[in-house]
């Protein structure tokens, strides 16, 4: 389809604004730009008809079923976005009198009272945006901690090989040296591994649990216990907490610290990659070294983001939490792990699970062994779901698996779903080998076919340039 | 209570019987039961959709929403096209995820393209990302781009926004290195101290156009400073004034940063918002954060993808240079959608429209007798004055429903936009003539 810029007519548009009704100020000389910006020109019948158009090419939750492994794709209830849109809401200054804003602040409490119950924790910050960046605040938070304590010889993060880059990323944004730990062969912490690098050097540990393969490590508690033992503080990667909420805390498996995916767990939507919310939880000793905003709370404190973070993705979680409560969320985490082994049990016999056991929300399959066979790749076969209308589950992640497909399927699906999505997985297992050319070329029925990605990194085109 | 779970009782047995366990708790077997949770939750019990829409739209209605407001300092009451709000609602583009696959993701791929091609058209810049979270951290993460391992200090102007000097410092805070707040006098970046300031270890100097106090830099000189001690040079903008002010590449920036909320997002008590982020063609691959590009499909086809992702956190881990991997996606499409509709000329009267009210504002408050602008330069929508009795005047000002400037040191800092009438201006400074006694 044509860009918006393609559509653009000299001279056309809308007049949203009334006519100025004070005297013209201009700009000094100096300070006037050349040319006017070349954005697009048109009626607003065009542009909404640009953006249905669009978004008709976008698949999204209402879409269809959507197992993107570790993303966490449930339905977004609209009562949260409803009360997301609220005036009384949305019309707040962030630096509006403090009296004027006991209703945001209200919420802020309360999502901090739900979501420290839920993780085990003492005390939590909103700032932060996104789930790296709550990675980001969380590290910081070990960091402020062992130097108030004068502890500065220690300069060592520990990750396991399975975990998402983020990680790793995050402990070298706050200066730390990684020491990457190999998983024993089912994917949880090698203890004997663990306990080689642990020393007086070790800051702290950084790990999710269940796993970026799905499985709780039975070990937690030994796991939390060595690393404090070594003077060590323990992270929690939140991004699988939905298999676990209201069932076990990440507080009392011995974690210090914990950031949550609002837009994960608690149903915010993820708006084709953000805004999200990565509300980061501590124990009572690292409350002091959570964020604040210099304009909103004085200085003194670490800040990661301007003011009081994405405001209206909290409200739209606390809606949720609200909404599912006590029973509710638990019910949640519970019927996400049924959901994860039903689909598991129902795919079984054709693609093999890289892991054959009881899963939590979510199971990784290995494709190595049918790709040997069929030539067909863990690629070919996410292609060829697009055809299907279902979103293909997350590729080639975590990398201590090869060919991998990892699953999740949430609790909102219905059996029904879930029989379907087996189906499918079965017929392509079989068309892998009755046909694998036509998998290779696959999708045949989307947007588009494979882009050719080597060329868009070569050649880059990040623009149009009419 | 409400629950999103489709299955019934009954499928759930049945399904529970094909996994081959009793119940439940039987697929929790690998956590140890000290720590099984038997208690359950101490929170309130599930509510009724009915219940939870009373209970969380009270909250709101404990807001004051004031139907004038006068105050900015990094948060823009400007008009919102009712188009833009409509929009970013659609199902679709709200909840599907990041663009990872290209097949069925050419909506949002295509959104974000067009929005990297409005952003380098608003700054004049080669290459733009597709946002980042906010206007602080696009200044963090632009700093940290221009980091190497002979210049590890980063200047940042005292006249930039609070939140985004603490933000970076922050950001420097995390890999421990440095950063240097270049003093303010009379209210703009002190470029004779600046002078004394940039050394050999200096890798970049930011600067906010306008500044924090609506003041307008000099931001070619110091652009030229800052290039002249080999230095990077980052300028952080309000995108309405970029509407119709010089831009950063005419400045001679390298990189340049901003707060996007103005562009279509409302103030919300600060979020979501977006952070946008353009650089010249020379710096396109130490941009942080996802890039979209285009390329052709298998038939040939023009097609979008998320491009050069060599740079990211997933295939370089710990020595990727951030580890961001989102976007304020759904931000940056409103952002987009906002500079279409307005059009260049909308997004020009919108700009123009706020200087002029603020400096009708200015103009007003300054024949009160005791009330004076702080700072001489030219500005923007915002400016800061000196005035008598101030809590008395903001707070009068409140009961009329008017959110006034916000207290900066010893003055107040006001900001205009086009949203507000002359006859809401008016009305503002007859409320401050009263209190003052004028």
């Amino acid at each position: 389809m044509k860009l918006i810029f393609e559509k653009s007519v000299p001279g056309r548009g809308m007049d949203y604004l009334p006519q100025c009704d004070v005297e013209a100020v201009a700009l000094p000389a100096g300070l006037v730009r050349d040319v006017a910006p070349r954005l697009p020109e048109l009626s607003e019948t065009d542009i909404s008809r640009h953006y249905t158009e669009l978004n008709k090419n976008v698949h999204g939750v209402n879409c269809g079923f959507y197992p993107l492994g570790s993303c966490t794709m449930k339905y977004n209830p609209r009562i949260d976005e409803e009360m997301a849109a609220l005036p009384g809401f949305t019309g707040v200054h962030p630096l509006a009198p403090a009296h004027t804003t006991a209703g945001c602040r209200e919420v802020l409490d309360t999502a901090r009272t739900l979501l420290c119950e839920i993780t085990g924790m003492d005390d939590m910050t909103f700032q932060p945006a996104a789930g790296a960046h709550g990675e980001f605040t969380g590290v910081l938070l070990i960091k402020q901690y062992h130097e108030a304590r004068g502890d500065s010889k220690r300069n060592k993060i520990i990750v396991p090989d399975s975990a998402h880059g983020t990680n790793p990323a995050t402990a070298a944004m706050c200066g730390y040296t990684i020491v990457n730990i190999p998983s024993a062969p089912n994917g949880c912490v090698d203890l004997e591994a663990l306990k080689k690098v642990l020393g007086e050097d070790t800051a702290g540990l950084m790990l999710t649990n269940p796993n970026t393969v799905g499985i709780f490590d039975e070990n937690i508690l030994e796991i939390t216990r060595l690393v404090h033992e070594a003077g060590g503080l323990c992270y929690y990667d939140g991004a699988n907490l939905n298999a676990v909420m209201g069932v076990v805390r990440p507080g009392d498996m011995g974690f210090d610290c914990i950031h949550l995916n609002l837009h994960k767990t608690f149903a915010t939507p993820h708006g084709g990659g953000g805004p999200g919310s990565g509300a980061v939880g501590c124990k009572a000793r690292l409350a002091a070294y959570l964020p604040g905003s210099a304009m909103m709370d004085g200085a003194g404190h670490i800040q990661v983001r301007s003011f009081a973070g994405n405001f209206l993705v909290v409200v739209k979680a606390m809606t949720y939490i609200l909404s599912l409560g006590r029973e509710g969320i638990p019910e949640a985490a519970q019927n996400a792990v049924l959901n994860a082994n039903y689909l598991q049990a129902k795919i079984k016999g054709t693609f093999e699970p890289a892991f054959d056991r009881i899963c939590m929300h979510e199971f990784v399959l290995d494709l190595s062994r049918f790709k040997k066979e069929t030539g067909v790749s863990a690629l070919d076969v996410a292609k060829t779901l697009i055809d299907y209308g279902m979103h293909p589950p997350t590729m080639y992640f975590p990398l201590i698996v090869h060919e991998a497909l990892m699953l999740e399927p949430t609790e909102t699906e219905s059996r029904d779903t879930l029989d379907w999505a087996a189906e499918v997985f079965r017929k392509l297992y079989d068309l892998a080998h009755e046909d694998p050319a036509y998998m290779h070329d696959s999708p045949h029925n989307a947007q588009i076919g494979r882009p050719d990605e080597v060329r868009a990194a070569r050649n880059p085109v990040l623009r149009w340039k009419g | 209570m409400a629950s999103y779970i489709p299955s019934t009782r009954d499928e759930r047995l049945e399904m529970l019987k094909t996994v081959g366990v009793e119940s439940y708790r039987d697929l929790y077997r690998d956590v140890p039961q000290e720590m099984y949770l038997d208690r359950g939750l101490n929170i309130p019990a599930g509510l009724s959709e009915l219940e939870v829409s009373r209970k969380v739209s009270a909250m709101a209605a404990k807001n004051r929403v004031f139907p004038t407001v006068l105050r900015g300092a990094g948060a823009y009451d400007h008009y919102i096209p009712s188009i833009v709000k409509y929009i970013p609602a659609k199902e679709e583009f709200l909840t599907a995820y990041t663009p990872y696959q290209a097949e069925m993701s050419q909506g949002i791929l295509q959104s974000i393209f067009e929005y990297q091609t409005c952003i380098c058209e608003l700054t004049g810049m080669d290459v733009s990302n597709a946002s980042v979270y906010d206007g602080a951290t696009a200044a963090a993460e632009a700093a940290a781009m221009c980091r190497d391992r002979k210049r590890r200090v980063t200047l940042i102007s005292g006249a930039a926004h609070p939140d985004t000097v603490n933000t970076v410092r922050t950001y420097c805070y995390g890999t421990g290195d440095e950063l240097r707040i270049i003093p303010v006098k009379d209210g703009r970046t002190d470029l004779d101290a600046l002078k004394e300031m940039l050394k050999p270890d200096v890798a970049s100097v930011i600067l906010q156009q306008p500044n924090f106090y609506g003041q307008f830099e000099e931001a070619d000189a110091i652009g030229a400073l800052a290039h002249g001690n080999g230095s990077l040079y980052i300028m952080s903008c309000n995108p309405m004034a970029l509407a119709i002010m010089k831009t950063p590449r005419a400045c001679g920036a390298d990189i340049a940063v901003g707060e996007g909320q103005p562009l279509g997002m409302p103030l919300s008590y600060g979020g979501p918002y977006l952070g946008f982020m353009a650089a010249t063609e020379k710096l396109m691959r130490k941009l942080p954060g996802r890039i979209v590009g285009e390329t052709v499909d298998s038939r040939g086809e023009r097609a979008y993808v998320l491009s050069l992702q060599a740079r990211e956190q997933h295939i370089r881990r710990e020595k990727a240079s951030s580890n961001i991997c989102s976007n304020q996606a759904l931000c940056a499409l409103t952002a987009g959608l906002y500079m279409a509709a307005m059009g260049p000329g909308g997004m020009a009267q919108a700009a123009s429209q706020s200087m002029s009210k603020a400096h009708y504002l200015a103009t007003e408050l300054c024949k009160l007798p005791g009330v004076s602008l702080k700072y001489t330069g030219a500005y923007f929508h915002e400016f800061v004055t000196v005035l008598p009795k101030a809590e008395e005047v903001l707070s009068a000002l409140e009961a009329q429903g008017i959110l006034g400037g916000l207290p900066v040191g010893d003055g107040i800092l006001w900001c205009a936009t086009e949203k507000v009438s002359r006859e809401e201006l008016d009305r503002a400074v007859a409320i401050v003539k009263e209190v003052l006694g004028a």
